[in-house]
Order: C-alpha cells, then sequence, then structure tokens
C-alpha cells in the first residue's frame, strides 16, 4: 500500500487529527467521556494506521521500539508513582487528598498522573503487540 | 440488536476467516451503538476503538501468518454444543431473578453509588463520575488494571520475541 497516493495523502491529513482527538479524549475525560484507557488506545491506532500505510520500517523510525518498549513499564511506574508519592506525603497508597495542600486540587492531580500512566501504558503495549505481530509475518515473507 | 442477531448467525455460517474478522468488527460498532443508547458513553468508546480497530487490526496480522479458511472439524461437537447450551440456559435463567434495568431500588443502586454521584463531584473536583470513580475512589482496581496489561505486552514480548533471536544470528 506504499505507493498509494491517495491512501498516503489521507494518512497524512488524517493522523495529526487522530492523535489530538487522543489528547483531547485524555485530557478532556475528566469533564467528558474517556480517560486514559482510550486515549492510549486511539493513540496506538494513529500509530498501526501509519503503519498500515507506510510500512513497518518508517514506523520503527518514527515510534521506535526501545521507546515502545519503555513506555510499557513507564506508565505503570508513573501510576505507581503517583502511590508512592502520597505515601511519602503521609497518607495511604494512591491517597490523592495530600498531593496539594488543597484536597479536591489533590484529586485532581491524582487523577490526571494515574490517567496519564494508563495511557502511556496502554498504547504502549498495544504498539508493542502490534510490532510482535507485524514483524513475524515479514520475517516469514522473507524465508 | 436485530442486526447484532444477523451479524452472529453469519459469523457462525461463514467458513472464511477474513469475513469473519470483518464481522466481529461490525459486531463491536454495532456493540458499541448499543452501550451509547445505554449511556455508557466510556464504554462504547472503548469498545469501537479496541474491539472494532485494533483487535481488528490483530486478527488481520494473524490471518496473514495462516491459511484464511477454516478447516472442516473432523467430528461433529455434540458434546460442547449440549454444555455450552445448559450454560446459557443457566445463565439466562439466573438473569430472570436480576432487578430490572431502571430499578433505583436494586441493591447495587443503595450501597456506595449514592455517595460516588452525590459527593463525587465536591469529593474530587472531577465532573465525569466515571473517571472519578474509575481513578480516585476505585484506585486499587485500574492500578491492577495496568499492571495486568502490562503484564500481557510481557508475556507477549516474552512469546515472540525469543524465536526472532533465534533466527537472527
Amino acid at each position: 500500500m506504499r505507493h498509494d497516493l491517495i491512501l498516503r495523502v489521507v494518512a497524512k491529513v488524517l493522523i495529526p487529527f487522530i492523535l489530538l482527538f487522543a489528547l483531547y479524549v485524555q485530557f478532556h475525560g475528566d469533564f467528558g467521556p474517556g480517560g486514559g484507557f482510550q486515549a492510549g488506545v486511539i493513540t496506538a491506532a494513529a500509530v498501526i494506521f501509519y503503519a498500515l500505510i507506510f510500512g513497518l520500517a518508517d514506523t520503527r523510525k518514527v515510534v521506535p521500539e526501545p521507546i515502545v518498549e519503555s513506555m510499557m513499564a513507564i506508565g505503570v511506574l508513573i501510576y505507581g508513582g503517583v502511590g508512592v508519592a502520597g505515601l511519602l506525603l503521609g497518607g495511604h497508597f494512591l491517597d490523592y487528598f495530600v498531593l496539594d495542600h488543597d484536597a479536591v486540587h489533590g484529586q485532581h492531580r491524582g487523577i490526571f498522573w494515574v490517567e496519564v500512566g494508563v495511557a502511556v501504558t496502554v498504547s504502549g503495549v498495544m504498539l508493542k503487540i502490534f510490532y510482535m505481530f507485524a514483524d513475524r509475518g515479514r520475517m516469514d515473507d522473507e524465508r | 440488536m436485530v442486526l447484532m442477531a444477523v451479524v452472529v448467525l453469519a459469523l457462525v455460517r461463514s467458513r472464511n476467516l477474513f469475513g469473519v474478522v470483518l464481522l466481529s468488527g461490525a459486531y463491536s460498532f454495532l456493540m458499541a451503538t448499543v452501550l451509547v443508547a445505554m449511556d455508557a458513553v466510556d464504554v462504547a468508546m472503548t469498545e469501537a476503538s479496541v474491539g472494532a480497530g485494533i483487535s481488528t487490526v490483530l486478527l488481520l496480522g494473524a490471518l496473514h501468518l495462516c491459511r484464511s479458511d477454516e478447516a472442516k472439524p473432523a467430528y461433529r461437537p455434540w458434546g460442547p454444543l449440549v454444555v455450552s447450551v445448559a450454560v446459557g440456559a443457566a445463565l439466562v435463567y439466573g438473569s430472570m431473578a436480576l432487578p430490572e434495568f431502571d430499578d433505583v431500588t436494586a441493591p447495587i443502586h443503595r450501597h456506595v453509588v449514592p455517595r460516588y454521584l452525590n459527593d463525587g463531584l465536591a469529593e474530587t473536583g472531577v465532573p465525569n463520575i466515571v473517571t472519578a470513580v474509575l481513578a480516585s475512589y476505585r484506585g486499587y482496581d485500574t492500578f491492577g488494571e495496568t499492571t495486568v496489561v502490562f503484564t500481557a505486552g510481557a508475556g507477549v514480548v516474552a512469546l515472540l520475541r525469543r524465536r526472532r533471536k533465534d533466527r537472527k544470528p
């Protein structure tokens, strides 16, 4: 599909909007539908879309595999880090009230970072699984 | 709902796996529509993006690795059919004792839900109740879920990576 002009142009137009929508879903999740999980999946879908049109090798250049692999762990660490931060500040594990001098602000901050962690992990895992599958297919072709 | 039944029947009848993958994507979109109709927009969004988007792509990738026609079963699977029909009947029988969908006196609406709905905004400052419950009240559960997702990814990496290393040197 790499040489299909229409697909390439449409993909180039659409992908920025998909990523923007993912960010909207992520950061507007407090007020409307959405949140970390959905945003992570949409981000991964945008990259997978790119991979379908432009090929896996180009995608590897845009989103290198080491980054994807570390994203999987970093997300969980962010989530756990929020919990530990609550512990260090004198609350319970995953207790957001102590994250700010105002309890409600603390909640907001905790939820924000937790959602970021979920999004990072989910998009990392989805992309990694996709890379793995797509890579295997290519290897079998080369044989 | 009728469309969903039609899609499921087509899924069962079809022997072409490519068609099956596309039909299950369509099924996910219909499911998402049903969820929107039930006011569960968050779940609908997840269903549309994961069920119809990512999993369709992954299944197509898996399909690329194997033949696209389902093999004819070697024997008639009467035993499993009986078991699944029995389990399904038991579930339907059990669901008849569930409270009505819009019954406000159902136990689930009496326990912690009133507090979430009434005090959630004041306690967390987040207007979207789903986000508040997911990330704050049920923070442990969501942490567990994130870990499950991470573990799944790590499992796939562990299973598929070794093969690649074996072949490369």
